[in-house]
């Protein structure tokens, strides 16, 4: 896959650093707002998406980095269930148990763990989004040549 | 009552799209049509008209304040991310596919087989 | 009375798409189409009041469609059609008389339902009217869905990485080589 054209690529660079705040704010405030950890997961993917789509797979060496987003992937599932886990010895003792001090409802901080699952969560499709984009991509181009 | 039965309408379609097709792409979009049917079909079940969308600003839900019911939607939720999950994975297989046969017909993969 | 009116609307363009999806000849315009039933979808989630839907099924079916389009991109765009085989008439005719059956038991047994919008809250009156003081979340889905229903979340999340290292595993050709 090539590159475009220079406009291509100076408004693709602005525009992605747009998308990848706007996806964390979405994913940081799924408690309060319409929005959450799947709709600011798949943000963020798509901010690297529009970056590859524009420079070209060679800019990045981006087969070296293939490897990195499944072990991120690989780690957030972890945090996911340990997080789980660890509502047994606490609080009221139950699987995914939420024991955090809830707080004043509508604040950003509040809400208990909610809003630490919704971040993993985030984390979590954005590195299988763009692992399945990558591979779809990357194999593609090592198979036709 | 009208709704559900062009719901299901849209649910036979893509069950139409399923039988007739032989290309592999056409048979990924008639699945995604029948997804989303059953997506539609869950929230219109969900719906309480005069009701107000689960996400309230502000400390508590007054009693007596019809709110449109919120467990259909986080199976939605859910669904439509395991969809997307799904239809990459088909597509996968339709790439090796294409690698190997030369085609997206399911009749000429079948011939050429063996 | 005005929502319903604008669904059957709605609805009766994405049937109209989907027809056309599913008979056009050029594989790009199929694509298309089913992203018009997508944002189609979008409409009608926003106007049954789940904001939450409407933004993730619009996330995502511009991801599909990129995805898709990327799969195509180099491949043949045209769909070959061979000269009528009998073997179409006999599909056409078993899904006609299949689509005749399902409808018919279908409205035999859509009679349980309520009617639309007068849905009784049975089940989950406790996520909705004890949710905030249990839960502390104001968005009430994302209380259903990381407090009372956990589990039914880690185990999409146990799919999505299963998809993962199923297209992996899928895609790549040469297999680890060993250095002896």
């Amino acid at each position: 896959m090539k590159g475009m054209s220079v406009i291509v690529k100076k408004v693709a660079q602005l525009l992605s650093a747009m998308i990848f705040v706007f996806g964390m704010y979405i994913a940081i405030h799924g408690h309060i707002m319409p929005g959450g950890g799947f709709t600011g997961g798949v943000l963020l993917a798509s901010s690297f998406i529009v970056l590859v789509l524009a420079q070209g797979l060679e800019y990045f060496k981006l087969k070296q980095q293939r490897e990195r987003t499944s072990l991120v992937e690989s780690l957030s599932v972890l945090l996911i269930l340990l997080l789980g886990f660890s509502g047994l010895f606490a609080g009221s003792m139950v699987f995914f148990g939420n024991y955090l001090p809830k707080g004043q409802p509508g604040e950003l901080l509040s809400a208990g763990n909610i809003p630490i699952y919704s971040i993993l969560i985030g984390i979590k499709v954005a590195a299988t989004l763009f692992t399945i984009f990558l591979a779809l991509t990357i194999y593609k181009e090592e198979v036709s040549t | 009552m009208t709704l559900y039965i062009l719901c299901f309408i849209l649910f036979l379609t893509g069950l139409y799209g399923l039988l007739i097709s032989r290309n592999i792409i056409k048979i990924v979009i008639s699945l995604t049509i029948v997804e989303i049917s059953i997506f539609l079909m869950l929230i219109l079940i969900g719906y309480i008209s005069g009701g107000i969308a689960p996400v309230i600003f502000q400390q508590e839900v007054p009693q007596h304040q019809a709110v449109v019911d919120p467990l259909p939607q986080t199976m939605v939720l859910t669904a439509i991310v395991i969809a997307l999950a799904t239809n990459s994975m088909i597509l996968a297989m339709a790439i090796r596919l294409y690698k190997k046969y030369g085609t997206f017909d399911i009749h000429e993969i079948n011939k050429l087989k063996g | 009375m005005n929502t319903e009116i604008y669904l059957t609307i709605i609805l009766i363009i994405m049937i109209i798409l989907a027809l056309t999806a599913i008979h056009a000849k050029d594989l790009l315009s199929a694509v298309i189409a089913q992203g018009g039933i997508g944002y189609g979808l979008v409409i009608c989630f926003l106007l049954l009041k789940a904001p939450d839907l409407a933004i993730v099924q619009i996330v995502a079916e511009t991801i599909t469609i990129i995805i898709m389009v990327a799969v195509l991109h180099d491949s043949t765009r045209f769909e070959m059609r061979c000269p009528t085989c009998r073997r179409d008439i006999i599909n056409l005719t078993s899904a006609l008389i299949l689509g005749a059956t399902l409808l018919y038991f279908f409205v035999d047994a859509i009679s349980v339902l309520p009617p639309f919008g007068e849905h009784t809250l049975r089940m989950s009156a406790n996520y909705v009217y004890d949710a905030i003081e249990k839960t502390g979340a104001t968005n009430l889905v994302k209380g259903v869905l990381w407090d009372f229903r956990a589990l039914d979340t880690l185990g999409e999340a146990a799919v999505l990485f299963t998809t993962a290292m199923g297209v992996l595993a899928i895609l790549r050709l040469k297999g680890r080589v060993k250095n002896n």
